[in-house]
């Protein structure tokens, strides 16, 4: 049997699905587009959806909308729940859906390939959709299996801390060449042993490849699992000969591949340093011995409240630790009872904060900050030396001038906010003892201008907006 | 389709995809993600046809379940992405 061609309106309907698939990236470029752009996701989804069920002959509608109903009930609930903070590893999770279910395509597909019309006229499958579902259910695994590590490092049921197996990148390589070879010989030999063999390979690797990854790594990972569930779905595109599969899968690739690259670039390290995994790792143990005492100076609540409001401007620089306080709605009520007061406040959001691409901007989003009070590095860096106060509020390593001095340290080279040209800078921490992600310490702790105040950062912001209304 | 047509789509998609995803502004990356998220569960498409084709019971089963993890992602991951796109304001003056 060869693949008959559909009737023309069904690859019209998919091509429409993938156009609406397309505006609805596009409607993010600015968020007053974006919501429509949303919407013209969903209408692309139903198009896909109707277009297969009304074109295929379903033994089963009972059982697929149960189906629906129980899948989507569980989505819809969950994602009206989540709590902002817990963003990044619903994404995790999602994506591993996006992997097992490419998987479970890809199987049922090996199985019963007379339903997707890849049988040839033997009986056997086709060598080129073989290769297809090879790579589509392999890359469907590694996307399982590496969402789910992401899932448990991000949700804190698992340590953020890399794990190092000693010879490591042997036995990826390794696994992923038998991976890689397997899927050729597949092309001469449709032995059930050789599929099964090459998902549990991909299963493993993915499981490898993750768990050397630190937390703090974890943007890049997400997008990049990000971009797999996306090559997954396009993989089994080409099986079906599916065009809203296929594009789709294109942009989802594309878009993890390139938020990868701008999380790389944020940090100054090579995408491959970073799947090699184990940053942090090293420079925390060496920087433990040979760590000098140096003065630095404590300020109070009432002392950051006195300057603030004496500043013509604050900015505010907050990090993964505001996300872990919970601090964005207290923090967001001090910056109103500062701006009622005449004072100028922005918030400067390094790419690479958070758990996420853009995961500060949600949070600020949440606790209702204007979107056009948030500026991204390159905008606003050049006005720290204007900056009568820089408040740094569980951010760490996206400040340190290290990264622009010392050519010794893990994160030369990576771009930082200029908090040290400001006139005042307050830090908010818990301790002195805990560094950054990196494991380096920070200069600007120690700089004359700069106060520490060591506090929880709910409760420190609270504080502040308590002195203030005095 | 012939599968150097399907390359061309693939392809020319690619280059759409690069463009497009450079043009979202930084601070919707996490909307990004989302749902990027919600649209690669077009792979339900084919859990459909896995779940609704008889022959192999097996076959169908996993495709059921598949039709059951992409909704949770299509439901989930368009309704998160349109509460976090409610979140962000313009300044009110």
């Amino acid at each position: 049997m060869e693949h008959v061609a559909p009737p023309a309106w069904v690859m019209l309907a998919y091509l429409i699905s993938g156009v609406f698939f397309i505006l609805a990236l596009r409607g993010l470029s600015s968020p007053a587009t974006s919501q429509q752009g949303n919407r013209f996701g969903m209408a692309g989804m139903l198009i896909a959806v109707v277009t297969t069920l009304v074109t295929h002959e379903v033994a089963s509608l009972p059982e697929i909308l149960g189906a629906i109903a129980i899948g989507g009930g569980i989505g819809w609930v969950t994602a009206r729940k989540i709590a902002m903070t817990d963003m990044p590893q619903l994404v995790a999770a999602f994506h591993s859906l996006v992997g097992m279910a490419a998987v479970l395509v890809a199987a049922a597909a090996f199985l019963n390939p007379v339903a997707f019309g890849i049988a040839g006229e033997d009986g056997l499958i086709n060598p080129v959709s073989r290769v297809e579902m090879g790579l589509g259910i392999a890359i469907g695994a590694i996307t399982f299996s590496g969402s789910v590590i992401a899932f448990l490092k991000l949700a804190g049921k698992m340590s953020g801390a890399p794990i190092l197996l000693p010879l490591r990148h042997v036995i990826n390589l390794g696994t992923l060449a038998a991976i890689l070879g397997l899927i050729g010989y597949f092309t001469v030999d449709q032995s059930p042993w050789i599929f099964w063999t090459v998902t549990a390979l991909a299963f493993l690797i993915g499981f490898l490849l993750i768990i050397p990854i630190g937390g703090a790594d974890m943007p890049v990972v997400v997008s990049m699992l990000n971009s797999y569930s996306g090559w997954a779905a396009a993989a089994m595109g080409f099986t079906l000969h599916n065009t809203a599969m296929i594009i789709t899968g294109a942009l989802v690739g594309s878009s993890g591949a390139i938020l990868s690259y701008i999380m790389c670039k944020a940090m100054n390290r090579s995408f491959i340093s970073v799947i090699a995994g184990g940053f942090g790792a090293e420079a925390a143990v060496s920087s433990g011995e040979a760590k000098e005492q140096r003065p630095w100076k404590r300020g109070s609540a009432e002392d950051a409240a006195y300057m603030m409001q004496q500043a013509e401007s604050v900015i505010i620089v907050p990090g993964y630790g505001m996300a872990v306080a919970q601090a964005q709605h207290i923090l967001r009520e001090m910056a109103d009872v500062l701006k009622k007061q005449g004072v100028s406040v922005k918030y400067a959001i390094h790419p690479v904060a958070g758990r996420m691409p853009g995961h500060m901007n949600v949070l600020l989003a949440e606790a209702s900050v204007p979107y056009d009070e948030v500026f991204e590095l390159e905008d606003i860096n050049s006005e720290f030396a204007q900056a009568d106060v820089a408040f740094i509020i569980g951010a760490n390593d996206v400040v340190n001038p290290a990264a622009k001095t010392d050519k010794t340290s893990p994160i030369y080279g990576m771009p930082v906010f200029d908090v040290d040209k400001a006139k005042t800078v307050f830090f908010v921490k818990r301790s002195m003892g805990g560094v950054g992600y990196a494991g380096v310490d920070n200069d600007v702790f120690y700089m004359d201008q700069t106060m520490m105040l060591l506090a929880d950062a709910k409760k420190m912001c609270e504080d502040i907006v308590k002195a203030l209304q005095h | 389709m012939d599968f150097i047509s399907i390359l061309s789509i693939f392809v020319m998609a690619c280059f759409v995809g690069y463009y497009v995803v450079w043009s979202v502004t930084p601070a919707l990356h996490t909307p990004l993600m989302a749902v990027t998220n919600a649209i690669s569960s077009v792979i339900i498409v084919g859990a459909l046809i896995a779940g609704a084709a008889g022959g192999s019971p097996t076959a169908k089963w996993l495709g059921l379940i598949a039709v059951a993890l992409a909704s949770v992602n299509i439901f989930g991951g368009f309704a998160v992405t349109a509460r976090m796109l409610a979140m962000y304001k313009k300044k009110e003056r």
